[in-house]
């Protein structure tokens, strides 16, 4: 600060001559001509801008938090960001009255905070309230007779059709089965009906769309993996009774609270979770499990103990299928069972006498031999609790599945809970990570799970994990360590390690600052927020997610979607992230609702410029890059801006434009 | 805008090579031709580029009855009303002779003729070694390339476009059609799924605000400062601009080529137009499901036929299409499992083990079904009910890569599998 003054200064000192004079003297004169030229030019002396963001003031609402290299508005907007699902119009001055500290206290105890709304949104939901054998009950998977016909009914219709006008051969797209393969999927599943061209069908789109980019392509496709995001696939209509709405059902509720909810963290952490503890929806029965994985298992945990979201994922139904462990059993039970029973017959047959031999269970010859299944084993440690790299070997791999034989699932058809089937669990002691395991039956896991709890590499890996997800792609190690440390001495606290997180620095350094990629589903959920949208019918926004990359529940490896900028930032990917944009802010979205013209206030649709000031200022939060805003104002200088928004009286398509640009733009596909 | 040197090359005439022939002089200096086309015009020139479609046949294909091994009497014992008659004289309801003891199923017959002019080889009893009967794990460890593994994140695929990584290359070396990237090609190289090629560009919503909206895009992009986003960024414009030249809504199938009015016949015509388009393609994969006929398979007539009718014309329109330029294009097709051997007490069959891929293209020594057969004799069949598996399916895939694409090492293409020469089935030509 002193040698900047001085340098200053002596640069507008009005007699060069004095620079032959001795060194002690210069140095006394140039300090007291500084003092003076302090008070003679206070313009001068002044602290330059630069210098004045490196030592804010302190800000009142920054109050209690370790922020140094951010402004007041960068550091709300970047805990609005990570934090939550992005600002909302008014949030960041929200936040502002009330004191970020206070902001996030609260956010990190989610029951205190009044969530009514959001609620009521959900109330349409039914599945999500319903158990397991409700599901599966009501949504009964449709018999193969019925597909068979619909399929055979829907093939005549191609076909007349495509006798009719070959143009209209678009239609008679079927959906590709990736997301659905387990059941293989009936192709009544992915049925679509192109809504928009259905002129009985509920249409909210005003204004006429140009005939390349109408709907006319609507195409039969997976209903959550992409697809025309302005048609109804069959199977996900609302009044079906197809498995496939369970899962349409959960997506929707996903996007309505990361968009309404007001206890914004507590989402972002379910869907950290869910993420980590990943289960496919495609696979099998696992469609009817997920309500209650996500409802009962992963939501209530987390922000509390990891050993106890960890046990309840282990016990969980759904993980249980999705990694085969409820199949997994001790290669010799079946032989110890036959032996069981013939000691059994041998004892307690009648009139003293053995009963005869009972006919092999599978008169086919069908192998049915049950034995030790290392899906799970491995996975729990390589993505749940240690990491690839967290010290286990082959062998121990082995040891853990040896160690969870037995635990398996009850009428997975009918009820599906989690049971220890004792007649399946290997008994012998086991090694595992060096510890012996033998605490008999069911505890083998129970303790196998305690260890990897408390096992250091377990507190790094979803250290880092967190890091990753809050802060940046590559997390500085010094804040990974400090989180780790407190993950070991809270018991595996996940809202203390947060708190640790949250008030360090490196949580608010300039280089976490907009360094994450927005996942897709980030991007969706956040573009809806800073617009107000106000979203009737979820569901093309959640078909949009799945097109521009994160098929909502439909994850299909056990890792999870990513959470590296380079999985997001692809070439198909981000033309998805522009065309999303555009059909939000130009409302041209079915069930999705935003006012662009009160957000971007009354004189701007008069005037192009000024609403791309409000629309910088709106959406990113004033901060973009000069180029942007000097790109678009040349942008806006086409006289077919002016032209299209004389053809709209409302001034509204053109509004939609400029929003849909800078929704668009670089700036917003970070956070 | 900016290809003018190209304006009136109409229908996708325009190949690398013609860059670089008539970008002699036309083109010297247009700072607007694509990054990467430069960049492959500065180099040396190079011959037409090998390129690779993979068909995905998802639910598991019942690869006895396309590929039907007519000389086997078990056949007909286990699937009494299913079964595809032996072939014989002018008779068009059964199998169609290939060898004299296995014969296409006979809505496979416009196959036929490239099956005796070599250009079409089958590998049957061929597969994954896994033994799962999900279709969900199936598919995964086939994707993967890597049975029993479920940790792999990648596909077999991208690993092999990273062994053989290609300076500067273009947005379509990797291209899936359909509206999600495949497992197969996940991966780190960059692949895109085109769900529908005229869709490929920006949606400006408002009547005549294309071109400010466009434009609006491509100059953000081309001028921020996050570099992974301008990188990405440009390459999209790119892409755009590319296929815009190439204009897909105006493609016309060449040497009379017929494709079936079918989601498959229109992804097959897409994939001709790509692969013709001189864009940089070299691997297409494209998805075709319904295989999963566990009631009413149908023989001769019923579903599995009229999927068979649609892949069979598919194929030998592609064929025909391509005409010249097969000679740098296999295909290959795949499905995650076979089905049962006995058809069950549905008229359709269950999921089985081994099944049957076909390998089209110049390149291929066809006129011959690969494998050593395992036979379907009640002892033979693979836990008493399947095709037995006798060729690993990534014994087939690793010779494609090898000969055909030019990866030099597969290991890390199929980690843990053997892929050194001797094991490969010698179906593409050295």
């Amino acid at each position: 600060m002193r040698s900047r003054n001085f340098r200053a200064s002596s640069h507008r000192f009005p007699f060069p001559w004095i620079a032959a004079t001795p060194r002690s003297f210069l140095a006394l004169l140039l300090s007291c001509s500084c003092a003076l030229l302090g008070l003679e030019f206070p313009g001068v002396a002044a602290t330059p801008p630069a210098a004045k963001e490196k030592k804010p003031k302190a800000d009142p609402a920054l109050k209690g938090l370790p922020i140094s290299e951010l402004s007041p508005e960068q550091a709300i907007l970047h805990a609005l960001n990570r934090l939550a699902y992005g600002p909302r119009p008014g949030d960041a001055e929200r936040v502002r009255q009330m004191g970020l500290a206070k902001w996030i206290e609260q956010q990190l105890s989610p029951s205190s905070i009044e969530d009514k709304a959001v609620e009521a949104r959900l109330e349409d939901y039914q599945t999500l309230r319903m158990s397991t054998a409700k599901l599966i009950a009501e949504y009964p998977q449709p018999k193969p007779a019925v597909i068979q016909a619909e399929r055979q009914e829907r093939e005549r219709a191609q076909e007349g059709q495509r006798r009719g006008d070959a143009a209209a051969s678009e239609k008679e797209m079927q959906a590709p089965q990736t997301q659905d393969a387990q059941s293989s999927s009936p192709p009544g599943e992915s049925v679509s009906q192109p809504a928009a061209e259905n002129p009985t069908a509920p249409a909210p789109m005003k204004e006429p769309i140009e005939p390349d980019q109408a709907v006319k392509g609507a195409r039969r496709r997976e209903a959550l993996g992409g697809g025309d995001p302005n048609s109804v696939p069959r199977a996900v209509a609302d009044d079906s009774k197809r498995p496939a709405r369970i899962v349409a059902e959960l997506a929707m509720a996903k996007v309505t609270r990361a968009i309404y909810s007001e206890r914004q963290l507590q989402q972002v952490m379910d869907d950290f979770w869910f993420n980590h503890f990943n289960v496919f929806a495609g696979k099998g029965e696992d469609r009817y499990y997920l309500t209650s994985y996500e409802r009962d298992v992963i939501q209530p945990h987390t922000l509390g103990k990891f050993k106890d979201l960890l046990a309840a994922t282990a016990k969980s139904p759904a993980m249980l299928f999705y990694l085969d462990n409820f199949l997994s059993a001790d290669p010799r039970a079946a032989e110890r069972q036959a032996m069981l029973r013939a000691m059994r017959q041998a004892r307690y047959g009648p009139f003293g006498r053995p009963w005869p031999p009972r006919p092999p269970v599978n008169p086919q010859g069908k192998k049915n031999e049950r034995g030790l299944n290392e899906n799970y084993g491995r996975e729990l440690m390589e993505l749940h609790t240690l990491g690839v790299d967290g010290g286990y070997t082959q062998k121990d791999v082995t040891e853990v599945a040896r160690s969870f034989t037995g635990w398996t699932i009850d009428k997975p058809r009918i009820y599906a809970d989690f049971k220890f089937d004792e007649r399946l669990h290997d008994p012998d002691p086991k090694m595992v990570l060096g510890k012996k395991i033998h605490a008999g039956g069911m505890k083998d896991g129970e303790q196998v799970l305690d260890l990897l709890v408390h096992h250091p590499s377990t507190a790094k890996f979803i250290s880092t994990e967190l890091a990753r997800r809050f802060v940046s792609d590559n997390p500085p190690p010094a804040l990974v360590n400090r989180m780790a440390e407190t993950f070991q001495s809270s018991d595996g606290d996940i809202r203390a390690v947060m708190k640790t997180m949250i008030w360090s620095p490196e949580f608010w350094s300039r280089d976490a600052y907009r360094a994450k990629i927005k996942t897709p589903f980030e991007l969706v959920v956040s573009a809806a927020r800073s617009l107000g949208t106000d979203v009737d019918t979820p569901l093309p926004l959640v078909q949009w997610v799945g097109r521009i990359g994160e098929p909502l529940y439909q994850c299909q490896p056990p890792t999870g979607y990513s959470d590296k900028a380079e999985t997001w930032v692809n070439t198909g990917a981000l033309l998805n992230r522009l065309n999303f944009s555009l059909a939000l802010a130009g409302n041209r979205m079915r069930g999705a609702r935003t006012d662009v013209a009160s957000l971007l206030g009354a004189d701007s649709s008069a005037d192009p410029k000024a609403a791309l000031d409000h629309a910088v200022e709106v959406f990113l939060g004033g901060q973009a890059a000069p180029a942007t805003v000097e790109t678009l104002e040349k942008q806006l200088d086409n006289p077919q801006v002016l032209r299209a928004k004389l053809d709209d009286p409302r001034g509204e398509a053109d509004l939609g434009v400029i929003a849909g640009l800078v929704l668009g733009a670089p700036e917003f596909q970070r956070r | 805008m900016s290809y003018e040197c190209c304006e009136g090359v109409r229908g996708l005439r325009f190949s690398r090579r013609y860059f670089l022939k008539q970008g002699g002089v036309a083109m010297v200096g247009l700072s607007a031709m694509p990054a990467f086309l430069q960049r492959a015009a500065a180099s040396t020139p190079m011959p037409n580029k090998n390129q690779l479609v993979v068909l995905f046949q998802r639910g598991a294909a019942d690869g006895l009855n396309i590929v039907v091994p007519f000389g086997e009497s078990n056949y007909y014992r286990m699937r009494p009303t299913i079964a595809i008659p032996q072939p014989k004289r002018g008779g068009a309801d059964a199998a169609v002779d290939l060898d004299g003891f296995f014969g296409l199923h006979p809505s496979l017959a416009p196959l036929e003729p490239l099956f005796h002019k070599n250009q079409l080889a089958i590998v049957h009893a061929a597969g994954s070694p896994d033994p799962t009967r999900s279709h969900f794990d199936a598919q995964d460890f086939m994707e993967s390339g890597t049975p029993g593994l479920k940790s792999t994140e990648n596909g077999w695929l991208n690993r092999a476009l990273e062994a053989v990584p290609e300076e500067g290359a273009s947005p379509f070396r990797a291209v899936a059609i359909g509206p999600n990237l495949p497992r197969t090609l996940q991966g780190a190289a960059p692949a895109i799924a085109l769900p529908d090629l005229r869709q490929f560009k920006v949606m400006a919503q408002a009547p005549g605000m294309g071109p400010v909206v466009e434009g609006g895009f491509e100059a953000m992009y081309a001028q921020t400062v996050d570099k992974a986003l301008q990188g990405t960024g440009t390459e999209t414009f790119e892409a755009i601009n590319l296929l815009r030249k190439a204009d897909p809504e105006k493609y016309q199938p060449e040497n009379g080529a017929q494709y079936p009015a079918s989601r498959l016949g229109r992804s097959l015509q897409e994939i001709g137009q790509l692969l013709k388009a001189g864009i940089g393609v070299e691997v297409l994969f494209v998805d075709c499901g319904g295989w999963d006929n566990h009631v009413n398979e149908g023989g001769v007539q019923g579903q599995l036929s009229n999927l068979l009718r649609d892949l069979g014309q598919g194929l030998a329109a592609f064929h025909q299409d391509l005409g010249d330029r097969m000679e740098n294009i296999v295909f290959v097709t795949m499905s995650e499992f076979g089905r049962t051997a006995r058809e069950n007490g549905n008229r359709g069959t269950d999921h089985g083990h081994a099944n049957c891929m076909f390998v089209m293209g110049g390149d291929v020594r066809g006129g011959q079904v690969y494998g050593k057969w395992p036979g379907l004799n009640d002892h033979q069949l693979n836990e008493g009910r399947d095709l037995a598996l006798a060729t690993d399916f990534r014994s087939v895939l690793g010779e494609i890569l090898a000969k055909h694409i030019g990866v030099a090492d597969l290991k890390p293409v199929f980690p843990g599998f053997d892929t050194s020469p001797r094991k490969f089935p010698g179906l593409i030509k050295t």
